[in-house]
């Protein structure tokens, strides 16, 4: 790793935990409803909802709130791109999305997934990136904060029998956070030069004329193949370039701050569109953390010992300082089959990044972005070293713990750190407590379903597209490398992260379908077992600290929990890593 | 349920309508005013016509223009509607082939430059519109762009040096030379 890469990463943590405090205690004051500036926006908006302000919910109907809001959201996202050929807004004059893509992206966004099958910049129009996708950055990433202070709430309660008000909480969260940051930070995106209007395609004439092969369709529309099914390419010219206009800024604040990561461009955060300079680069990969970091805080403060939070940030940033270091080591080592015909090696590996950003900025993103569930990408995963393409995997693979979603991180982490007083409690003999509330046999049970419904939807996934004819198809690379491509997308699925090795052909009725059902259950088995046990805690009374109680606190418990992390990650993936991306490590290096 | 019923439809549509209409369009109306330029995408306009971006590179081939990074954009090289990289893993003999054919048309192009070439000039972007190469990139090819053009090598340097960009802040991203606008910078020294 080169001192740059150091120093970056040094910077990027120092201005990180510097900003957990403030948010942290403002977030908790905002859910805690001290903050109350926009009370004559929130009143009338509450009447004219039929919402009683001051009415609060047991789990099991802030549970189905959630889902409900959830559910009107894909009917809408489905709805929008099914019809946005009629609707305004669509300057480029996009047909209606096919209708497994749009049950696909409804699905994906609507659970802060934002895989994305389609490529945006030949698929939605600016009505559908805005009002359907960009909305839904906005509610996913809602979703997943209330449900982790509903949680908090529930260590933070004794004896109470409801866990909050679901509508006020998703309105205080959208109202008092996400927005105001969005619009200050969609404003400094397009200062560096991220675009932000509502033009059609603009055709500028380029330097030099493009000569290239272009694919012959046949009368049917289809592209024409010749006998060894090569596609038939006839001779052509241009000297036009046509650039991609739309709201890029304002919605690409909300795609990072709210981990979504569904960008406009197909190439996400790699296009000098979305992410045009090293500055914009650095400030995304924060707004990643901004939100997961500081709500460690507010758990901390809500629950009245801010040393619980800290403990829960400490075993998140030494996870991910091992692995953003691997990532950007990795990334540094050029391929040997490149090397050898003459290329400079000192550069690294360079396929599928973007100059500006180098190694060290790629792969610091790569692991930011999957350490979140963000899934946003500044360089092609696809295209990284073996071993570098595994970071990306394995930080999805430990459960999107290493700060994880937003809200959806730490709820993840904390029913780790249940796991984690439930095996400790075992190695004593005690019954197992945290924060003060016994940890029962009900308890287990939800964490039981929460750490295993992913790995699960990940691996049995995986094995039917491996075993499916139509799974196969849609392999881009051969070898060890096309296993790790089906891999990652289950993963990526399950998950909720949304980046992928993309070069899998994935929009197809069985990708579309598969990943869909693997991204819905991913997110909400486990939001329901996290929101049952968020009610269950609340009507627990509270144990006095004896000198019998584990702490947890200090370095001793964030050692546990870190080795819960990896123990869990490590029985689940690892013979599946040892088919992808191990074997093509071993056949990349110590072949040549 | 039916209690939940209305709270969800009715709070949905209203707060849609502010996080989905009602903000870009506040965004899009303070960008408009306050950065014009980069809100309608950065464009170089010469003699009153959009010549191109200065975000988005073009593709260049010919031995008088400093080459930028290869595109894997289809059907065409830096095709502004259908960004992407090339996808190919590490091992995928794709890419070995295509590494190959992009060092044979460097040499061919510069035969007697036995210099060991800059990976960025012979791997796609990620965004296959990289508009940037790294100063190693450009240094390579200053003799070929000098030759092709007969002028002093050093005057080709100088320009270079004038467009080539120091890491942001000193800590962010890598060093950059902007293909499109240094080949505009060539264009005009005629």
């Amino acid at each position: 790793m080169s001192n740059h890469a150091w120093i970056l990463l040094g910077l990027y943590l120092v201005v990180l935990l510097l900003t957990v405090k403030p948010l942290g205690t403002y977030i908790a004051k905002v859910m805690e409803g001290e903050l109350n500036f926009y009370g004559g926006i929130e009143r009338p908006l509450y009447r004219l909802c039929g919402v009683r302000q001051d009415e609060e919910m047991g789990w099991l109907k802030y549970a189905f709130a959630i889902l409900l809001f959830n559910f009107l959201g894909a009917l809408a996202v489905y709805a929008l791109q099914r019809l946005q050929l009629w609707l305004p807004l669509n300057p480029q004059a996009f047909a209606n999305v096919s209708p497994d893509s749009a049950f696909n992206t409804a699905v994906s966004f609507v659970t802060n997934t934002n895989w994305q099958g389609y490529s945006g910049e030949s698929t939605m129009s600016y009505l559908t990136q805005m009002l359907a996708l960009a909305v839904q950055n906005f509610f996913s990433a809602a979703t997943g904060i209330v449900v982790v202070i509903a949680l908090i709430r529930g260590f933070a309660r004794h004896s109470a029998a409801t866990v909050g008000n679901a509508w006020v909480d998703l309105t205080r969260i959208t109202l008092y956070v996400l927005l105001p940051i969005c619009v200050v930070y969609s404003l400094f995106l397009t200062s560096q030069g991220a675009i932000q209007n509502f033009d059609a395609y603009k055709d500028v004439t380029t330097v030099e004329v493009t000569k290239y092969d272009n694919p012959k369709n046949g009368p049917d529309g289809q592209p024409l193949k010749d006998e060894k099914g090569n596609p038939v390419t006839e001779p052509a010219e241009t000297q036009t370039q046509s650039l991609p206009m739309g709201p890029v800024a304002s919605q690409e604040a909300i795609k990072m701050l709210g981990t979504n990561g569904g960008g406009l461009f197909n190439a996400n955060s790699a296009h000098p569109y979305e992410n045009p300079t090293p500055l914009t680069n650095f400030i995304q990969m924060l707004s990643i953390f901004l939100i997961p970091g500081a709500l460690s805080y507010t758990f901390g403060r809500i629950v009245g010992d801010t040393r619980q939070g800290w403990a829960v940030l400490a075993a998140m940033v030494l996870m991910f300082v091992v692995m953003a270091g691997a990532a950007m080591h990795f990334e540094q080592q050029a391929n040997p089959l490149i090397t050898q015909l003459g290329v400079d090696p000192s550069f690294g590996n360079m396929e599928g990044k973007e100059t500006r950003f180098g190694i060290a900025d790629s792969g610091l993103f790569a692991t930011i972005t999957t350490g979140a569930s963000c899934g946003a990408v500044n360089a092609m995963h696809d295209s990284f070293t073996p071993l570098g393409g595994m970071i990306p995997l394995v930080m999805m693979q430990l459960g999107e713990v290493v700060f994880g979603g937003v809200g959806t991180g730490l709820y993840g982490m904390l029913v780790f750190a249940i796991m984690a007083v439930f095996l400790s409690g075992l190695m004593i003999g005690r019954t197992p407590e945290y924060l003060g509330k016994k940890i029962e046999s009900y308890e287990m049970k939800m964490t039981s379903i929460a750490i295993l419904v992913t790995p699960l939807l990940v691996l049995i996934g995986t094995a039917i597209a491996v075993m499916a004819v139509d799974g196969r198809a849609g392999i881009a690379n051969p070898g060890a490398h096309g296993f790790s491509e089906i891999l990652y997308a289950f993963t990526s699925a399950a998950n909720n992260n949304g980046s992928a090795f993309a070069g899998l052909s994935a929009n197809t009725p069985f990708y579309n379908v598969m990943l869909g059902i693997a991204v819905w259950f991913g997110r909400f088995g486990v939001i329901v077992p996290v929101l049952g046990m968020a009610g269950s805690l609340a009507a627990k009374k509270r144990l006095a600290v004896t000198e019998g109680t584990l702490p947890t606190h200090g370095p001793l418990f964030v050692a546990l929990l870190i080795g819960v992390v990896l123990l869990v990650g490590l029985l689940n993936y690892v013979p599946a890593l040892a088919l992808g991306p191990v074997i093509e490590h071993l056949q990349l290096f110590a072949a040549h | 349920m039916k209690t939940l019923l209305r709270p969800a439809i009715s709070l949905f549509i209203l707060l849609s309508l502010v996080t989905g209409i009602v903000y870009p369009l506040l965004v899009t109306g303070i960008a408009k005013v306050a950065f014009p330029d980069a809100a309608g995408g950065s464009l170089i306009v010469k003699d009153g016509k959009a010549v191109g971006s200065r975000l988005i590179g073009q593709n260049f081939t010919d031995p008088k223009y400093f080459w930028g990074r290869p595109s894997a954009t289809s059907p065409q090289p830096y095709n502004g509607t259908a960004s992407g990289g090339s996808n190919l893993g590490p091992l995928n003999p794709a890419l070995v082939d295509a590494v190959k054919g992009r060092i044979e048309a460097l040499k061919a192009a510069d035969p007697n430059n036995k210099r060991p070439i800059p990976v960025d000039l012979v791997t796609a972007s990620a965004s296959g519109l990289d508009p940037q190469i790294s100063p190693a990139a450009a240094e390579y090819q200053v003799e070929r762009v000098a030759g092709a053009r007969k002028l002093d090598p050093k005057v080709v340097k100088d320009l270079v040096a004038k467009n080539t960009v120091e890491r942001q802040w000193t800590v962010f991203g890598e060093p950059t030379v902007n293909v499109l606008e240094l080949n505009l910078a060539l264009d005009a020294l005629h």
